[in-house]
Parts: C-alpha cells; sequence; structure tokens
C-alpha cells in the first residue's frame, strides 16, 4: 500500500495527489511514468511523474478527473492509502543539451512538462515554456514553471490570459518573435494539442517529441494494448515510448485508439455504489 | 521396457473418468470445469498403477516427482504421506495436476499408455493437492539451517515461485520481486478461473510465504532497481520474467480497436477480473462475435472466455485439426463448449467500420502440402477462396517473444536473437556471474512446467555455486 500525503484540486477537473512511494522517487526521471490503482479491485492507469522528492521518497502525480479510475484518484483525501504505484516506466527522455527548447504544456501536461524543463534547464539549455488552457482560471504551477523558464508564454482559447486562440495559431508567432531558433519543441498533454503543435513543428521544421498517452494495463512490455503506429511501424508507447517523433504519429489510430473504453470509462460512475456493497449481492 | 512386478495381474485399461460441469452448463459460468476425483475414484485408479519397478512415468516429468511412491499412498488411503512425497519435489501440485500437458510428458511414458490405458497420473496429483487443501493444519516441508545467504528471484510466475520453494528449504534467505500487483505471473494473469481457480494459485502462494518465503509486488526489477543493484545487496539472482511483447501478423488492420492481442485480453479478464465489471473496474465490452487466431492453449482459453461472455466464438487456425498444438483435452472441451473451429484458414486482412472498430476479417482457405521444417504438413492456400467472417473483436493467440525489461536494462548479458536471455540449459546459467534464469524470458512462450522444471534445475545450480563460495 501506498500512503497519500497530500491530495488537493489545482483548478477545476485538475487534481494533484503526492504519494509516499521511496523506491519509484529515487528511480524516476523526466518522462517516465507510473502505473497506480485507486482502489483494490480498480484498473490500472499510467501517469507521468509530474514532480518528485527523492530525500522525502514521494512522487507526485497531476491528472484530469475524467472516468471512474480518476475520479476515485481524486477522493483519496491525504492519509489514506492507494494499492499500487509501480514504476518508473517507460523511457526517461534523453538529458543533454539541446539549445534552445520549447516546453509545450497543455491542460494536465502542464504538470508533467514542468520536471522535463527543470532538468533540461539543469543541462544548460534555453528553456522556453508554452502553457495552454481554455481559460486563465485553468493555469497551475506557474511560480514554479517561472523558475525554471527563460521566457513563459499563456496561450488561452478565450483571450484572458497572453495570447488569444489556438496553439496552431499561436505557436508560429510565439516561435517567430523569438531572437533565436528552436532547437527541439517537447509537447505533453492532450491528443489534441500534440497532434496540433506537431502540425505547425512540422511546417517549420522544428524536431519535436511529444509524450503519447495510450491505454495500458501492466505497462512493462507485456499486453501489448498501447501498440502505436510510428513511422509506418508498430511501437509499444510503455517500453518503446512515451516519448516518439511526433512527426512520425499515426495520431489519427492513437485518437481512435484512445477511445475504445470511452462509454466504460464512466459506466462505474453512474452505478450506484449502494448496490456494489449491499449483502444481497453475491460476492464472487 | 520396464519390468513388471512379478504379481500377476489382469490389466485395468479403463482410466476412470474425471467429473466435469457439463458443457451446457458451464458455458455460461467461470466456475471450475472439472470437478476432480473422489476418495473412491482416486483409489480406483491408483489401483491400476502397475507399480513398475523401472518407472518410465519419472523420466517424463520435469521435476521428477515420485509418482509411483504417491501413487502408492493413494493406493493405502494415506493421502498426507502422499502429499509429502509429491511437495518433495514440486511446490505447486494444485497447479500442475491442472495444467501441466501430461499426455505429453509423464503420461505418455506409462507403460499402459501403448494398450491406451495409462495412469491419469495429473487427475492424481490434483486430487491429492486438493485433499490437502480441505485439511485443517498443513503440514510444513522441512527447512534447513540458515546459510545466511540471500538470493533475489524476479518475476513471480511459475519458475520463480519454484526457485523460492527449492531454495527456502536449503536454508536460503529468498526475496521474489513481481512487477504486478499480484504473485502468480501466468498463472494469474494468464490462465483463466474456468481452468485454474485464482484462489488455488493464492493458496500456493500463501504456503510459500508462511515457509518464509519474502515477496515484493509492484516491484519492475531492471526499472524500480536495477539488476546490477540488487547484485550489491544478494549473493544470487534468478529471472524469471516470462511472456512479453505480443505478436501480430503484419497484416492490414491489426491496431483496430477491438483487435486485442491475447495476452492483453487474458491480463483484462483474469487479473484485472473484466469479466466481472463493473464491479470490478476494469472494463471489458461485451462482444457478439469474436474470432481467435491461433490454436494453441492460449488461443482455447481465449476463445473459451468470450464463449462465456455470451459471444459466438471461433477458432481460426491454419492447419487441420491433426496439427493444433492445444492440449487435446482443452480443445475437446472447447468443442464440447461450442467453439467453432475454422481450420485451414488464415486471416488475411481485418475491416473496420467507419468508428475504427472492426467489422469483418478477410480469410483464405487453405490445404495440406507437402511436410515442412517442423515435420507437420504445409498449409498451401487455395486460389480464389477468399472469404469473409463478421466479427466484432478479434483476439491474435499466435505468440510472444520475451519480456523485454531485463534484456534492455542489464549490461552484459547475452541475448539471443529472439530477445531472450542466453542460459545454459541444464544449469540456468546466464553469461553474468551469479545470474541464472529460466522459463519463458529464456526460452520464448512455452508451459508451465518446463518454467518449473528450469526454475528446479538453476535452483540446484545455485546451491552448488553457493556452496562453495
Amino acid at each position: 500500500m501506498f500512503k497519500v500525503i497530500d491530495s488537493k484540486p489545482l483548478v477545476p477537473n485538475i487534481h494533484q495527489i503526492t504519494v509516499e512511494a521511496g523506491e519509484v522517487a529515487r528511480s524516476i526521471q523526466p518522462g517516465q511514468f507510473v502505473i497506480v490503482r485507486a482502489e483494490d479491485g480498480g484498473e490500472r492507469i499510467p501517469l507521468t511523474g509530474s514532480d518528485w522528492d527523492q530525500s522525502a521518497g514521494t512522487i507526485t502525480l497531476v491528472f484530469m478527473v475524467i472516468g471512474h479510475t480518476t475520479h476515485r484518484l481524486s477522493l483519496v483525501s491525504s492519509g489514506m492509502e492507494i494499492p499500487t504505484v509501480v514504476g518508473p516506466l517507460g523511457n526517461p527522455l534523453e538529458m543533454k543539451k539541446y539549445g534552445t527548447v520549447l516546453c509545450l504544456g497543455g491542460c494536465y501536461g502542464i504538470g508533467s512538462i514542468y520536471p522535463v524543463a527543470r532538468s533540461l534547464k539543469e543541462q544548460g539549455n534555453r528553456i522556453i515554456s508554452v502553457v495552454e488552457a481554455r481559460s486563465s482560471h485553468l493555469f497551475f504551477r506557474e511560480e514554479k514553471l517561472k523558475e525554471v523558464s527563460d521566457q513563459l508564454f499563456f496561450i488561452t482559447r478565450d483571450g484572458s490570459r497572453g495570447l488569444k486562440g489556438h496553439v496552431g495559431a499561436q505557436l508560429p508567432r510565439i516561435i517567430d518573435s523569438l531572437d533565436f531558433p528552436v532547437d527541439l519543441i517537447i509537447i505533453n498533454g492532450c491528443n489534441f494539442l500534440m497532434k496540433r503543435g506537431t502540425d505547425i513543428s512540422r511546417s517549420m521544421n522544428i524536431k519535436t517529441l511529444v509524450s503519447l498517452n495510450t491505454i495500458m494495463i501492466d505497462g512493462t512490455g507485456m499486453c501489448g494494448v498501447c501498440r502505436v503506429t510510428i513511422d509506418g511501424k508498430r511501437k509499444f508507447a510503455c517500453v518503446d515510448g512515451p516519448y516518439f517523433d511526433g512527426h512520425q504519429v499515426d495520431w489519427e489510430e492513437l485518437g481512435t485508439r484512445r477511445q475504445m473504453y470511452l462509454r466504460e470509462e464512466v459506466l462505474p460512475l453512474r452505478t450506484s455504489e449502494a448496490e456494489e456493497r449491499h449483502p444481497s449481492v453475491r460476492k464472487v | 521396457m520396464a519390468e513388471i512386478e512379478s504379481t500377476p495381474k489382469k490389466l485395468n485399461l479403463n482410466r476412470n473418468e474425471m467429473p466435469k460441469q457439463h458443457p451446457l452448463v458451464r458455458r455460461h459460468n467461470f466456475h471450475e470445469v472439472a470437478l476432480g476425483y473422489t476418495p473412491d475414484l482416486a483409489k480406483a485408479e491408483a489401483n491400476r498403477c502397475l507399480d513398475c519397478k523401472k518407472p518410465h512415468c519419472v523420466g517424463g516429468c520435469p521435476v521428477e516427482i515420485n509418482i509411483p511412491g504417491f501413487i502408492r499412498c493413494i493406493k493405502t488411503g494415506d493421502f498426507a504421506a502422499g502429499i509429502r512425497v509429491l511437495k518433495d519435489k514440486n511446490c505447486l501440485p494444485a497447479v500442475c495436476g491442472r495444467v501441466c500437458p501430461q499426455e505429453e510428458q509423464c503420461e505418455s511414458k506409462c507403460i499402459l499408455e501403448k494398450k491406451g490405458g495409462q495412469i491419469a497420473i495429473g487427475r492424481l496429483e490434483r486430487f491429492l493437492a486438493d485433499w490437502e487443501a480441505r485439511q485443517e493444519d498443513l503440514e510444513k516441508t522441512e527447512i534447513l539451517s540458515s546459510t545466511g545467504k540471500k538470493i533475489a528471484i524476479v518475476g513471480g510466475g511459475p519458475s520463480g515461485l519454484t526457485v523460492a520453494g527449492d531454495m527456502i528449504k536449503l536454508g536460503y534467505q529468498v526475496t521474489i520481486f513481481e512487477a504486478l500487483h499480484e504473485m502468480g505471473g501466468v498463472l494469474i494473469y494468464g490462465i483463466p478461473e474456468f481452468r485454474l481457480p485464482k484462489a488455488i494459485v493464492r493458496r500456493e502462494v500463501d504456503y510459500l510465504k508462511s515457509l518464509g518465503v519474502n515477496m515484493f509486488t509492484d516491484f519492475v526489477v531492471g526499472k524500480t532497481r536495477t539488476i546490477d543493484k540488487l547484485l550489491t545487496e544478494y549473493d544470487a539472482i534468478y529471472i524469471g520474467t516470462g511472456a512479453g511483447l505480443p505478436w501480430f501478423m503484419d497484416i492490414p488492420g491489426e491496431n483496430l480497436n477491438g483487435v486485442y492481442s491475447a495476452n492483453e485480453y487474458l491480463t483484462r479478464m483474469n487479473l484485472m477480473k473484466g469479466y466481472l465489471f463493473p464491479r470490478y473496474k476494469t472494463p471489458i465490452k461485451s462482444h457478439q462475435r469474436v474470432a481467435v487466431v491461433g490454436g494453441g492453449n492460449v488461443a482455447m482459453d481465449c476463445a473459451r472466455t468470450a464463449l462465456r461472455l455470451g459471444a459466438e466464438t471461433r477458432i481460426i487456425y491454419r492447419r487441420s485439426k491433426e496439427e493444433l498444438p492445444a492440449r487435446l483435452e482443452e480443445a475437446e472441451n472447447a468443442e464440447e463448449e461450442g467453439i467453432i473451429f475454422e481450420y485451414l484458414t488464415l486471416p488475411l486482412r481485418y475491416i473496420g467500420d467507419k468508428n475504427g472498430w472492426v467489422k469483418e476479417m478477410e480469410c483464405l482457405r487453405m490445404e495440406l502440402g507437402e511436410p515442412d521444417a517442423s515435420g507437420r504438413r504445409k498449409p498451401v492456400p487455395i486460389k480464389g477462396s477468399e472469404t469473409r467472417i463478421p466479427v466484432d473483436a478479434v483476439i491474435c493467440a499466435i505468440g510472444n517473444s520475451p519480456n523485454p525489461l531485463i534484456p534492455t536494462t542489464t549490461p552484459g548479458l547475452q541475448i539471443g536473437q529472439k530477445g531472450n536471455i542466453v542460459a545454459d540449459e541444464e544449469t540456468g546459467k546466464t553469461t553474468r556471474d551469479k545470474i541464472w534464469a529460466g522459463g519463458d524470458v529464456v526460452t520464448g512462450a512455452a508451459t508451465v512446467i518446463l518454467a518449473m522444471g528450469a526454475g528446479r534445475k538453476a535452483a540446484r545450480s545455485i546451491h552448488e555455486y553457493l556452496s562453495t563460495q
């Protein structure tokens, strides 16, 4: 069992938990993820590490509350335990001096782009951070990101903060406004953001790495549900990824596969838990 | 030929059948199919054993169980003594009695086999193990005094559990690291409840715990801690990480929604208990028409699971019935339950609907030609025989590679062409000092008992090595 020492909503629908998982905290690197279960009998979901503290032996996870499991996870309060936190899984992002790196985070991806930016900064890279959300009240971790960024840009759909509109329109303007070329773009966030971002960077001919979120079960290279098509070849996000060259990803297939259990993910939310616990229900 | 005891005895060639759930009943539930011998049936079966002076059956057993020894105990009704004989060589008898391919191993060597009446060794083994489970007090194996040496086992599947059982008895301190949230490996995530109830696996695991084996779940060696780090704390390491990435046929449409690998389908169903969704939270779709590609035991497990969830289910196999690699018993069970077998059929592509879900598969019919390298007659396509089968799910059960996690994170370990860890067949020794390996991660997909046999040999070799240190 893994003790949750902090649990709080960051902004509407995005939640953060910090869990005691010493072994994971000591070995996790930027870009890696863990698999968690929120309850006994619960499903296994992958979440990217958003921060960690080696000496305290804790890791921090940021996630969007979207289906049953993330809902359950958001209800776990500090002091409670969750049954599984296993990892770190996947390959870390290669840490070296690239030059100027643009770190783009959207939605829950704002959480996981932070340790990436921090480590790349430590490697001597110039960090341009760009965060994107629907509206100004949906930004979080601003101070932390500011600390590790040379420049920080905001994009909101409604224009309530920073640049107004979509990444598609605003990313080229940001890149054009810089006095130096961008050597690498890293995108963490939803599929839509990653796809739009890579469309732009392809036209500008800038190498782009994306952190793919697929459905996973074991996360250790066994079940194969996380398969993605990269440059026409089958790859497995859990052991070959999660970072891939964004220009080679088959986004349409990924989008379709991610929606496989859309209906089922929310079904338990609609099922009365009273029924589950009622003594007349036969235990199997 | 083995010598038969001189007392003249009339040969009884009638194997005692084991009671089973009726096919029409069991196809609607996940309870165990076979119900096991009663004590009377077990004694009757044991009494058919000729108790050969040179028993060939023992040579057919990868873990060298004293088979006539435990059968003798059943004859006399001393079941406690029988279980002692079994456990001397096999720490998982309830598992092996159920899933070993005895017809290819011990039973195939039985002197009565030629006359078609070989002793039902597997059923007797299972009977003893189940009898023991019903007893109040478990008799514990004797454990030798502590050697003070520590062994780490990577992977809590059948081969790792065997090494643990052997080493703990010899007085070593044993720790198993398991990546999933439950011990048991393929016994938990792979083999379905109706063939191997999970309570039985848990019981065998608990027994090892009671002997003093330490177990950590949710621990991915290679990632959470590397092999080299473990080596600073342990005197020897055994790697039994089992199966890895599933194979696909590389035909169009395999990434459509509704196309599963067998690993995914079975893990969803067994480890995560998808068939009890939404009580258990891992979703599974309710499919109407399922095709399982492949003819092995895993294919049978997938098909029989899908059938139990109410789908019309068919096995798509490119060779004929004679070549089915699955155990005969499992194929027969599947057939009785109503699985449709499409022999000599090769999938060409999967066709999706506008939402990206598989709706049809195109297949080619085959005929048998000349024998190929494996000695089996090679299936040859019949020109123009393309046919389409409507499906809403396909489960690809054509095998998998060894697990990649240790090979990719452990420098200096020799890796074979298929991504397997190279290890000596007789000892399990790898190319690195203090590291042994066995089971599917060495051989590629094989059986539970072969993984256990590899564990037994490695345990012996580790003991020899550490005794001289």
